[in-house]
């Protein structure tokens, strides 16, 4: 019954996208006034109307309904209710409808806090949301229903995937989701600026904060997922270059590159055009990202279901959208007001060259990704591509964009002058080239790049504190008297650039220094790791809630851990008929140690054990990119008083 | 320079420079991509040895034996077999009868020698280049793709 009603209100909802979609846009057509507020009523009505549906379907979950097809297929009675919660998302039907569930609140949101733009623009961002509403709803209704039913209803379901049946993987989807869907108020915005002949470019202030929240929960999403993989998947890694994570990536970085771009846009009445672009582009290769994703033309975890349909429903959606805004791109854009010209060297000259950069990284990971995909689908064979590639490629990429960076924020707008930067940042570049020296001398066999890499990351988190020293520089005393009146502009960029540097260091030190020791031992075995003195204990049999696993114990002979012991797992889970890896990990200030137990051998137990330094600072610096985005959120929304989007 | 002069050598300066990247893209995709070959492809037209490949298929009732870290078995597309010798922790579902995919080069003698070794998620779930593989070889069953529903 409670199916039914969620099923019902999910058809309901479709009807109200529809109106949300068309008919104001009749009335703006019509010069009739009534479109904004009824855009806005659908647009609220929308997101209560799936809220329910997602609630009906959250409780055929936590009952346990298997009379409902989905969750028959991914879920299991004897599951702790988290994973039985989380599992609404860890299928196809239910991520899509958590998807659209994003969309419609986003929509909502817009709604209630526009109060101040002007009505026509307001509308067509609306009818926009509108569109793309119908479409996700129609594919879920015609292609995807999660309310399908199975009938008679069987007594036990067949569970959720294990892996996915851990914490991070619960926050992964909706964390990734809030970022791919944000990025569709700035395909709305771009869409409402080319089609309602916005003289100013205050657009492009207005847009600015959807970018930010858009790009702080893809930056905290694909984190997750990155931490996620590295330590369930026992592989040791925490990037794979997997279609899959180079599919979140992609948008990531054109997002990047537009959040810049409208900074341009709204200070300098310049870079208009490319804003735009790279607005539409960014969600168009969110939506490139559901398809890759959810059609099952990859080989991976998230590729649930393998329904040729679905795929060219997604295909078609990505085509109609991506393709009707370029043409509207194409035609209205001679009615934009031309971009300002600047000099080469002053903030917008660097914001410029941030883009070229970003943009290049993009269609690079773009070229990498499609490619196999290009190749399978013509029958010419099939590839992969793996990280050699894209190690190869972005080293030379992202060294120079690190160099130039800290000197955008340096700079004044408008005619900059090379001077003042360079000599607030001597001292960095001297520190810089001296440990790239250093670490050349004494650290033969890694690669140069990689040295300059860390060389340069160095230099932008200097630049960073220079930056940030100029930022506070004006508030004197009140530093320290009263710290939390400081503006919240004073930490944005800072924190967000020492991020990155934080992030690239972790990267290249956990990359080119890992030690990696696999070996049969039997239990008693001493080895050491990295200049840590283990042994091996033993494995014994351990109880989980729904799991049984083998549990092996390492012990620290010597050293500042020494009397810890690790605790590896392998669990197998009865239901799912399925089994995982738990990597036991010891952390401190010089890196992790990682350790997975394998399968046993005669009388012997295969262990594979990593000394893994600094890998915790790429999940930090990536929490401190995302903090630096929330400062600015957090700037934009007290500027505007009311936030007034 | 006129401003509009400013802009085009802006805009030619950027597209110049993407050009230069999609170059050095291209080159370094040629340099590391890494062909899959079923044992069938593999039986009519040999790779030679050194080359860096996957292969997939279904591991050989029968066919694993394991000496401390080292694992010797088959893969097979039930219609051609390949020898595979592997040091280090297989994952976590490499059973017999199970797809797999691995990558690594063949050795002067034949034998392949891996440097990964790739099973898939859960019990039901089979690599599309391992389904395409069985059915490129005519070994396919339905019914053992996802096990039942969808």
């Amino acid at each position: 019954m409670i199916a039914e009603i969620g099923h019902f209100v999910l058809v309901m909802a479709f009807g109200v996208a529809l109106v949300q979609a068309f008919i104001p846009l009749w009335a703006l057509y019509r010069g009739q006034s009534y479109g904004r507020d009824l855009a806005k009523r659908a647009a609220q009505l929308q997101v209560i109307l799936l809220a329910i549906s997602f609630a009906a379907l959250t409780y055929g979950f936590l009952r346990s309904d298997f009379s409902l097809l989905i969750v028959y297929a991914n879920s299991h009675e004897a599951k702790p209710w988290i994973y039985k919660f989380a599992g609404v998302w860890g299928n196809h039907e239910g991520s899509m409808l958590l998807w659209t569930l994003i969309l419609a609140a986003y929509g909502a949101f817009f709604a209630q806090r526009a109060v101040a733009l002007p009505d026509r623009f307001a509308t067509m961002v609306l009818v926009v949301q509108g569109w793309l509403g119908s479409a996700f709803l129609a594919f879920l209704l015609f292609t995807s229903n999660p309310f399908a039913r199975l009938l008679p209803a069987p007594f036990a379901g067949r569970g959720l995937t294990p892996i996915l049946q851990d914490p991070a993987l619960a926050a992964h989807p909706p964390l990734l989701y809030a970022g791919y869907v944000g990025f569709s108020m700035s395909f709305a915005f771009a869409i409402a600026v080319l089609t309602t002949d916005q003289p100013s470019r205050d657009w492009a202030k207005w847009m600015r904060p959807w970018i930010l929240a858009a790009w702080i929960f893809l930056t905290l999403g694909i984190a997750l997922g990155s931490f996620w993989a590295y330590y369930e998947l026992g592989w040791g890694g925490f990037w794979f270059w997997d279609p899959v994570e180079n599919a979140s990536l992609m948008p990531w970085l054109s997002g990047t590159a537009l959040l810049h771009s409208a900074l341009v846009a709204e200070r300098r009445d310049t870079l208009k055009r490319w804003t735009l672009l790279l607005a539409i582009l960014t969600f168009s290769l969110s939506l490139a990202g559901t398809f890759l994703v959810r059609s099952g033309v990859l080989t991976s975890v998230h590729a649930f279901a393998n329904d040729p349909e679905r795929g060219i429903f997604i295909l078609a959606i990505l085509a109609l959208f991506t393709g009707g805004a370029l043409a509207l791109y194409g035609r209205y854009l001679p009615r934009l007001s031309e971009d300002r010209s600047f000099a080469p060297v002053s903030r917008e000259g660097l914001l410029l060259a941030n883009n070229i950069f970003l943009a290049a990284a993009t269609m690079t990971v773009f070229i990498g990704t499609i490619y196999p995909l290009v190749l399978d689908a013509l029958d010419l064979g099939k590839i992969s591509v793996g990280a050699p590639y894209f190690n190869t490629v972005f080293g030379p990429l992202t060294l120079p964009f690190i160099i130039l960076l800290p000197l955008g924020p340096l700079l004044t707008w408008q005619a900059g002058r090379l001077i003042a930067p360079l000599n607030a940042l001597l001292i960095a570049a001297l520190a810089s080239l001296l440990l790239v020296l250093g670490l050349w001398i004494t650290q033969a066999g890694v690669p140069l790049i990689a040295l300059l890499l860390i060389g340069g990351a160095v230099w932008l988190s200097l630049g960073a504190l220079a930056d940030l020293a100029q930022r506070l520089r004006p508030y004197g005393w009140q530093l320290v008297r009263q710290p939390w009146r400081l503006p919240a502009t004073a930490f944005s960029a800072p924190l967000a650039h020492a991020g990155l540097a934080i992030m690239i260091i972790g990267v290249i030190a956990a990359s080119m220094w890992q030690s990696e020791t696999v070996v049969a031992a039997k239990a008693g075995e001493t080895m050491e790791v990295a200049g840590r003195q283990l042994r091996f204990d033993g494995v014994r049999e351990v109880e989980g809630p729904n799991y049984q696993a083998e549990q092996g114990q390492i012990s620290y002979l010597s050293g500042p851990h020494q009397g810890k012991v690790l605790l590896p797992e392998r669990r197998f889970y009865q239901a799912e008929r399925g089994q995982t890896t738990e990597a036991a990990i010891t952390s401190d200030i010089s890196g992790h140690l990682y350790a997975v137990i394998g399968e046993a051998v005669a009388e012997k137990r295969v262990l594979r054990l990593w000394f893994h330094p600094l890998v915790a600072l790429i999940w930090i610096g990536a929490l401190l990119m995302a903090l630096g985005g929330g400062f600015a959120l957090r700037a934009r929304m007290s500027k505007t008083g009311q936030g007034a989007a | 320079m006129t401003p509009k002069q400013t802009r085009m050598a802006a805009i030619f300066a950027g597209l110049g420079f993407l050009l230069i990247a999609a170059t050095v893209a291209l080159t370094a995709l040629e340099d590391n991509i890494v062909f899959f070959r079923s044992p069938s492809e593999l039986a009519a037209k040999p790779v030679a040895p050194g080359t860096v490949l996957r292969i997939g298929g279904l591991v050989s009732e029968g066919s694993v034996t394991r000496d401390g870290l080292r694992a010797a078995f088959e893969v097979t597309d039930l219609s051609e077999t390949i020898a595979v010798t592997y040091e280090g922790m297989l994952p976590d579902l490499f059973r017999e009868g199970q797809g797999v995919v691995t990558e690594g080069r063949f050795d002067g003698n034949g034998m392949f020698i891996a440097d990964t070794v790739l099973a898939k998620h859960d019990e039901t779930y089979m690599p599309p280049e391992v389904a395409d593989a069985l059915k490129a070889s005519g070994k396919w069953v339905p019914a053992t793709e996802t096990g039942g529903v969808q």
